[in-house]
């Protein structure tokens, strides 16, 4: 992997062949490996390594950015070359900010990382993947079904460097096992990942799959409509997922938000809190965003009362200035914006929901519900209504009817059109928050949810 | 290029592999976006590397990397072999490809416009102007515009002596004009949704589209939607604009035709698909008039699924999909085309880029046009009572591709052979094969575009791909209207 000191050179280089007022340097990439299993054999087995450097050069509020994977002289000028030539063809920006320095970029207050980089994880090798993958077969044999997924690793690096001294550097490995078990006529389904891959327990996962494929066989079918329902957090995240692109200053400012003009009201129901915590724990990624402001740790709803959004520098000083400005939440840089140049702005991308009051377990809220559906996982979700925050999507891979407080049976599989207000609005109970991943959205730190009259509209044939 | 190859094909051999091919990618790309009177993104990227595909002891593996040196890639050789033997440790058959003769072969995309040589001012110049109609319109809050070129060049060697270098281009532009009023956004793209309209040519695909000439009906749109009503719930007979057919063609037949899904090999992301190995010519997919075919060649047209080869080194094809309504062929590959009888592979096999395993993809997965004379407008006169839909704005499918739900960005209300109003928020929903038997009318040729979708994604790890969609409007009869906002 590129290490800091090799990044370094590659800087001093490009600094010599820059003519730029400012240039910024973005390094990213890493190794990466993935194991892919189906029909109870590894049919895909991959791995590649890849690292790319990326100039953005400044001209008098004129920018642009090219990016290389080559780091050699010619690769090297060329990519220079084609930034500044891009950037002079430009029109000022009145709103491009100078970088900023090693301090501005602290300015945020942002908290250190625990290390995100662990050797356990980067040493496994295609023959440990495969002996892993190895024993998830033996669940489904052990069952009689089959099984696909994968069992990939990764390490990676990001970097950011500029003319005015700022120089920020971040590591990280991840591991991730996602088995799906599959009888004749149903299925089940488990993902987790962690820096960490010790965190991971692919033979739990995979008896929890193989149990939720045994209980979902031979699904009934129920009538669409609005039903309680209890979402695994992997649902969960995938759903609440599509309004995080919203807690965006650029998008109040575009207008294309739901919360434009939203801010300060109360949205969701008292139970809903909600942070962006680089630091928690079960999260992920690097501390610093893409000019290399350190990432606040900040609230986004408090008891369902919509307080802020995120700010690239840029964004904030625009909001200052703008009629919306007094509807915006605190208005200051809090580290979240994406890469210069860039239409969207910046976004949240460490979310943490805060723990209840008074956490249940899954099997409680099972329990405690006279007549409902559990939902394993959802797919396919995308928006309807961008304002209301209609989001339309299917479950799948094990769904349950609940009645008088026990899983009856597997159903076929609904189609959901739901709002996200309404739904946030809802949570009649959750679980304690835990590091969740699905396939709709990105990672985060997400209870189970349950509640009530989330709408079903369609089902389908399985 | 071809040298750096064969240091990879010779280590894996002299590794044992039983079979290898080495595909070297250089890629360069340029993205350029205006929104709101300002440039939003200006940006080129640059990326080359190798990959090497290996079976060994019967078994799959692929290694990538950026290193092109000698020892860099046989390293990268060597450890694609040292991979395929991991996997051999869990396998249940081993792999079996389809034969294929090697070929030697140079083709590029016919293109009349190099794009990297055009002005990137004049590019730029071309994009304010059309966010300076958009924005005349009063009641427009937001005006995005974009346009993208690719240029991928390949060297594909392999094992068995082809050897093919290949260049592709591929051109996409388009905008969407945004209203937000009251508690409401509406929204109109042209000339397509998600990115415009994306096809493999040059810069004369930019000049072919008129994006200024249609920007200030498209924003007057957008902001009319405000006024309309909202589309009626309930069943109707509709009309689906080409851009939105394509669509529907791309979710509701080009995936479940994908034969590494139906036999399983996507169940953990993608998904499986309805089209079990039963169904092959027995089942009737949709009505008499339906005619789908997979089709990669050139005279097809210029759509982001045309090649002249695979990335296993296959001929471009064309498949029969759908025939008079009867389903006749799947999407294959060398390793699958076996399973359906088939001893030669469909030639479908495509990667994202040098880091990335060729997968089964879409190639053009087109509807052919209806042979006899039909005009939109002539659809719309014979149709009594529908609801017209135009441009995706949301769409959505089960992992098995039964039940789908499509929303649009407009809808007119047809009665008595004429529009008679706007209606927003249209939406549609129903099962994939009740939905193409219910199809009776597809306009003519002159109304088909092949259209392109930029964004496909699909597999473990994700990637994107290009594939086209030639489509032209048709009617489907007794269709679910609306139900995305029941119960809203």
């Amino acid at each position: 992997m590129l290490t800091q000191d090799q990044a370094a050179d590659i800087v001093d280089r490009i600094k010599k062949l820059s003519s730029a007022d400012e240039v910024e340097v973005l390094f990213s990439g890493g190794r990466f490996a993935l194991t892919r299993f189906a029909n109870n054999t590894i049919h895909q087995n991959v791995e590649d390594e890849n690292h790319i450097v990326s100039v953005r050069s400044v001209f008098g509020g004129r920018t642009a950015r090219s990016t290389t994977n080559k780091f050699d002289d010619d690769s090297l000028r060329r990519v220079v070359e084609s930034s500044e030539g891009l950037a002079k063809v430009q029109h000022p920006d009145s709103d491009l900010l100078p970088m900023p320095d090693s301090r501005e970029a602290a300015s945020t207050g942002g908290p250190l990382i625990p290390t995100r980089y662990f050797e356990q994880t980067a040493s496994i090798t295609p023959q440990l993947r495969a002996a892993g993958v190895k024993k998830i077969v033996e669940v489904a044999k052990s069952h009689k079904l089959a099984t696909a997924g994968i069992y990939s690793i990764s390490e990676s690096v990001e970097g950011i460097f500029n003319s005015r001294g700022l120089s920020d550097w971040h590591t990280q490995t991840l591991a991730e096992v996602s088995i799906t078990m599959l009888g004749a006529d149903s299925s089940g389904w488990q993902k987790a990942n962690s820096p960490d891959v010790s965190n991971l327990d692919p033979l739990h996962m995979a008896e929890v799959a193989a149990k939720k494929t045994l209980d979902s066989a031979d699904p009934g079918e129920i009538p669409a409509g609005k039903y309680t329902v209890i979402l695994e957090p992997s649902a969960a995240l995938d759903i609440v997922g599509f309004m995080f692109w919203d807690y965006s200053g650029m998008a109040i400012l575009d207008q294309r938000s739901f919360l434009t003009g939203r801010i300060g009201n109360k949205l969701f129901g008292e139970n809903i809190t909600i942070w962006d915590d680089v630091a928690h724990p079960l999260q992920t990624g690097s501390p610093f965003d893409g000019e290399g402001m350190r990432r606040m740790r900040l609230p986004l709803v408090e008891n369902g009362v919509v307080k802020r959004v995120v700010y690239a520098r840029a964004t904030a000083e625009r909001m200052k200035r703008s009629e919306h400005k007094d509807k915006a939440g605190p208005i200051e840089a809090t580290g979240h914006g994406f890469p210069l140049p860039n239409e969207m702005g910046e976004m949240p991308l460490n979310i943490v929901f805060a723990s209840p009051q008074d956490p249940k377990t899954l099997a409680q809220m099972i329990a405690s519900t006279e007549r409902g559906v559990l939902v394993t996982r959802l797919w396919y979700i995308r928006e309807v209504d961008p304002y209301e925050k209609i989001v339309t999507g299917m479950t799948r891979d094990g769904t349950f009817l609940v009645e008088n407080g026990r899983i009856k049976q597997g159903v076929r599989n609904f189609r959901f059109n739901e709002s996200l207000i309404h739904m946030l609005s809802n949570v009649e109970a959750m679980s304690a928050p835990l590091r969740s991943c699905g396939e709709e959205s990105f990672d985060m730190v997400v209870p189970a949810m349950k509640i009530r009259d989330f709408n079903f509209t369609e089902v389908t044939k399985f | 290029m071809k040298q750096i190859a064969n240091w990879a094909l010779n280590i894996a051999t002299m590794r044992g592999a039983s079979y290898a091919d080495a595909r070297i990618v250089s890629q360069r790309s340029r993205a350029l976006t205006t929104k709101n009177g300002k440039v939003g993104s200006a940006s080129d990227s640059e990326s080359v590397g190798i990959s090497v595909r290996v079976i060994a002891d019967g078994a799959w593996g692929f290694a990538a990397s950026e290193d092109l040196s000698r020892s860099g890639v046989e390293a990268t050789a060597a450890r694609a072999v040292e991979i395929a033997r991991a996997s051999a440790e869990v396998k249940q058959h081993d792999i079996r490809l389809a034969p294929e003769k090697p070929v030697i072969a140079e083709w590029t995309t016919p293109y009349a416009i190099d794009p990297f040589t055009t002005s990137v001012e004049a590019n730029i110049a071309l994009l304010l102007k059309v966010d300076s109609e958009l924005s005349a319109v009063a009641g427009i809050t937001l005006a995005e515009a974009n346009l993208n070129f690719n240029r991928e060049e390949q060297w594909f060697l392999s094992s068995e002596g082809s050897d093919i270098h290949q260049t592709k281009y591929s051109a996409g532009a388009g905008y969407t004009a945004y209203a937000f009023a009251g508690h409401e956004i509406q929204k109109r793209s042209y000339p397509n949704s998600f990115g415009g309209h994306w096809q493999n040519k040059g810069y004369e695909l930019i000049d072919e589209l008129k994006l200024v000439e249609n920007a200030r009906r498209i924003a007057e749109e957008a902001v009319a939607l405000h006024r309309a009503e909202q589309c009626p719930e309930g069943t109707f007979d509709i009309i689906l604009d080409s851009s939105q057919l394509g669509l529907q063609i791309h979710e509701s037949i080009g995936h479940p035709i994908e034969l590494d899904r139906v036999l399983g090999m996507e169940a953990n992301f993608a998904g499986t698909s309805f089209l079990t190995l039963d169904k092959l010519r027995t089942l009737r997919y949709g009505s008499e008039m339906v005619n789908v075919v997979a089709d990669a060649r050139q005279e097809h047209g210029p759509g982001l699924g045309t090649f002249a080869y695979d990335d296993e080194g296959v001929p471009a094809q064309c498949t029969p999909i759908i025939t008079n309504g009867l389903f006749t062929g799947y999407l294959s590959s060398r390793e699958t085309a076996h399973t359906i009888g088939e001893n030669r592979s469909g030639g479908t096999l495509r990667a994202e880029g040098w880091n990335r395993l060729p997968m089964i993809r879409m190639t053009n997965i087109s509807l052919l046009p209806g042979e006899k004379p039909l005009s939109l407008e002539q659809l719309i006169a014979s149709t009594d009572h529908g609801i017209l839909l135009q441009t995706n704005r949301s769409w959505s499918i089960d992992d098995r591709r039964y039940n789908f739900q499509f929303g649009c960005e407009i809808g007119w209300e047809i009665k008595h052979g004429k529009r008679i109003r706007m209606v927003k928020n249209p939406s549609y929903s129903g099962i994939t094969t009740e939905f193409w038997n219910s199809l009776d009318a597809i306009c003519s040729r002159d109304e088909w575009t092949l259209w392109g979708t930029p964004n496909c994604g699909k597999g473990q790890p994700q990637q994107v791909m290009g594939t086209g969609h030639g489509a032209a409007p048709s009617r489907f009869r007794g269709i679910k209207v609306g139900s995305a906002y029941r119960g809203m």
